[in-house]
């Protein structure tokens, strides 16, 4: 690899192992996450590409069981978002996530995206008026909803209902934003403009996105990983491995060959 | 390149069918060149008209697997090694059909030149040379592109500096004889031509073997010196 544009690093994870009991779902992961690029996880289900993104804002921690081996050390502070010391809480804070499925809060859009803030104590009317504004313009749906803001968020289209989750993702400014199959349950219009959306947000946020379109991944990130069976068999630039992998395993699954 | 197969058997079936028709565009330009070749020795103008048909089979060829391959890509979205062979196979076409021109230019020059007399004899040797060099060159880097063979298509790319040089040396000797007897300088002019169009078939033959580097290895090899690793 050239050295002379390797990005900064976001995080890395280093010898990650994680085990649903006794089931090891991640081999010895080693991959670098690069500062404000997208970065895409691709490979068959259950290759462990889930499970790996949820790893970086310990969702796992919320099942008894579960066990990570390894670290996943994040930027620049150099912690390691696993160590038992580091507080969930705190990493989801500095993490964002969105889900498959559009899931708002049964509450007002306003209150959807105030929410985590309001998590975090701010209770001042100003204060969150402009952050949700801010959050909902940066997600690319203030225009859409900013004259009905106190009506329930479940009553909007789906590809609205994502983009509002994006927006409650970044209000509270995560360095870090994790989608997981942001754009699987929406139409190609709404698809699109997810996409759009995250070639704007990477200027400011880190994101890894966790995708079975490989078109889309080619489309949105700069860095693509192939996962197969818990390991992580290919790293690259994505220009580079949807024109030319360097393992055959990545070309087999990325051309839709048996393997 | 990837011989396993693809989950949808239709997409292994369309690359197939690209794959040949490709190769029979291919054989009909070999035909047309070494046809053209053989009516300047023989002066049997009577093919020329049968290469002229043949370039229009030719025409519509290029037409057809270009089609297909935006089909292909529309609906497959193909990456890696077939991303590769669509790019590649797209590129091939315009150089055939662009070989198959020459052919048909060399049959045109033919017919001129034994339309009014002969051909003095001492032209002749050169041109074959010229012409086998280059023929070699087309069916090799067709064998290339048939078998993914990266080597095959090296070799190629390395014999089009020999048919330049000899081109050279043909136009060289040509120009002394208009030189000593301008009454040779009508038929000199349309053998100059005929080995511009074996010298540029050959071109086309590397710029293909180029392509079949490029989708067997990733790599682009054209405008470079150092084509061979």
């Amino acid at each position: 690899m050239q050295i002379h544009d390797t990005p900064a690093l976001k995080a890395e994870a280093r010898n990650l192992n994680f085990y649903y009991g006794e089931a090891q779902a991640l081999k010895n992961i080693n991959m670098p996450i690069y500062d404000k690029k997208v970065t895409a996880l691709i490979g068959p289900s259950g290759c462990g590409k889930s499970t790996y993104l949820r790893s970086f804002n310990r969702m796992h921690d919320l099942y008894p069981g579960n066990r990570y081996e390894g670290e996943i050390r994040f930027f620049p502070d150099n912690t390691n978002l696993l160590a038992a010391d580091v507080d969930p809480i705190e990493v989801r804070m500095r993490i964002g996530m969105v889900f498959q499925k559009p899931n708002p809060f049964p509450k007002s859009i306003f209150e959807n995206v105030a929410y985590g803030l309001r998590v975090r104590g701010e209770n001042n009317k100003r204060v969150l008026d402009d952050k949700v504004e801010h959050a909902l313009k940066g997600a690319a749906i203030w225009e859409e909803v900013k004259d009905r803001l106190p009506e329930q968020a479940p009553n909007l289209s789906g590809g609205q209902q994502q983009r509002l989750c994006i927006a409650r993702a970044l209000a509270t400014d995560p360095e870090l934003l994790l989608f997981d199959e942001p754009t699987s349950a929406l139409d190609p219009i709404a698809t699109g403009a997810i996409e759009e959306l995250i070639h704007e947000l990477k200027k400011r946020v880190t994101i890894l996105i966790v995708t079975h379109n490989m078109q889309q991944a080619a489309r949105v990130s700069d860095y693509t990983a192939y996962m197969y069976l818990g390991e992580m068999l290919e790293f690259g630039k994505t220009d580079e491995i949807f024109i030319k992998p360097q393992d055959k395993r990545t070309e087999d699954y990325i051309t839709g060959r048996m393997g | 390149m990837n011989d396993s197969q693809h989950l949808s058997s239709q997409f292994d079936d369309d690359l197939s069918r690209l794959r040949t028709h490709v190769l029979q565009m291919g054989g009909l330009v070999e035909t047309q060149v070494s046809a053209a070749i053989e009516a300047y020795e023989t002066g049997e103008i009577a093919s020329v008209k049968t290469i002229v048909e043949t370039d229009r089979k030719v025409n519509e060829l290029e037409k057809a697997i270009d089609d297909d391959c935006a089909h292909i890509i529309a609906k497959r979205q193909p990456t890696a090694s077939d991303l590769r062979l669509i790019l590649g196979i797209s590129k091939i076409v315009t150089d055939l059909e662009r070989a198959g021109d020459e052919a048909k230019k060399i049959a045109k020059s033919v017919r001129r030149i034994y339309e009014n007399g002969h051909l003095p004899s001492q032209y002749g040797v050169g041109i074959r040379h010229l012409a086998d060099a280059a023929l070699v060159m087309v069916r090799q880097s067709l064998d290339a592109f048939a078998r993914l063979d990266a080597e095959l298509a090296n070799s190629v790319i390395r014999a089009d500096s020999a048919v330049d040089a000899e081109f050279k040396s043909i136009f060289r000797q040509l120009i002394t004889h208009m030189m000593e007897d301008p009454r040779t300088i009508t038929t000199s002019i349309e053998i100059v031509t005929i080995a511009r169009a074996i010298e540029r078939i050959g071109d086309h033959a590397k710029n293909i073997s180029e392509q079949v580097v490029f989708i067997v290895e990733g790599r682009d090899v054209r405008h470079t010196k150092e084509k061979v690793q």
